[in-house]
């Protein structure tokens, strides 16, 4: 039972960290690139620009959430295995829902990093 | 910067909450919130011109940035399974930042040659993109 209420925890993590990624990706390339609004329009005009994006606060939210969800996931199970697996494991979501729902075409080559830099975090937070 | 700050600050119980605004007075507590929305501002300027699968594997070299201040700034022991993860988020990223840094909407598109700004890729109504591999190292 401990262990389902650990997993469970590491999914909402991972889930809500996936969302909040996906939304500020989405909010960010409504936006346009920053930089050069910046310079052709000012700070204030960019910083203006994100607050008036849905997606921005909705992503905000997840990622609040994603912080509680860590607080709840540690509290269920050990830190040597929440921490890793939820970490690599939103690498691995993010690409299939970057895929889905951002369209970016995932290649060969980003899927094999997003692999390798998941074993390379939970080999390095284990 | 935090974790450290929080250590002097000692413990924090739900019945002092005032505890959590001298926290936020520690300077290094301080200094950590500063760099974590600094974090955040990068984070969010990056992802305005690259993908979400670009930027996410970028932002892992943090991990391999705090490894290396834990072994020669702290002078903590790094395991050698540590440094196995190194090595793979190191070529995670290096594979990565080989290719375009945007690929909206399942557009097949070359690597955007930085001396051609002309012939860049305008994604429906976005800014041009100059895919700019280099410029993803400063990006955590």
């Amino acid at each position: 039972m401990k262990h389902f209420y650990t997993w469970s925890g590491i999914g909402l993590v991972v889930f809500f960290s996936v969302v909040g990624d996906v939304l500020m990706s989405r909010a960010m390339k409504e936006v346009g690139d920053v930089h050069e609004l910046v310079r052709s329009a000012g700070v204030w005009t960019a910083v203006g620009r994100i607050l008036s994006k849905s997606n921005f606060f909705l992503g905000v939210t997840a990622m609040a959430l994603t912080f509680f969800s860590l607080l709840f996931a540690l509290s269920w199970g050990d830190v040597s295995l929440v921490a890793p697996a939820s970490s690599s494991l939103t690498f691995i979501g993010s690409a299939f829902a970057a895929k889905v729902f951002l369209r970016e075409r995932v290649d060969r080559r980003r899927w094999v990093a997003a692999s390798l830099v998941a074993a390379g975090v939970a080999l390095l937070a284990a | 910067m935090l974790s450290h700050g929080m250590k002097q600050t000692g413990h924090i119980s739900i019945h002092h909450l005032q505890g959590v605004i001298l926290a936020i007075l520690n300077p290094w507590v301080a200094l950590g919130i500063v760099l974590l929305l600094a974090f955040f501002a990068a984070y969010m300027s990056a992802l305005s011109w690259a993908d979400l699968t670009y930027v996410l594997p970028a932002t892992s070299l943090g991990y391999v940035l705090l490894a290396m201040v834990a072994r020669f700034a702290l002078h903590e022991h790094v395991s050698l399974l540590r440094w196995l993860g190194i090595v793979l988020i190191s070529s995670g990223v290096g594979f990565v930042a080989g290719g375009p840094a945007l690929t909206l909407h399942g557009q097949h598109e070359p690597l955007v040659p930085a001396e051609l700004p002309d012939e860049v890729l305008v994604a429906e109504d976005e800014e041009p993109v100059v895919a700019s591999a280099a410029s993803s190292g400063g990006q955590r």
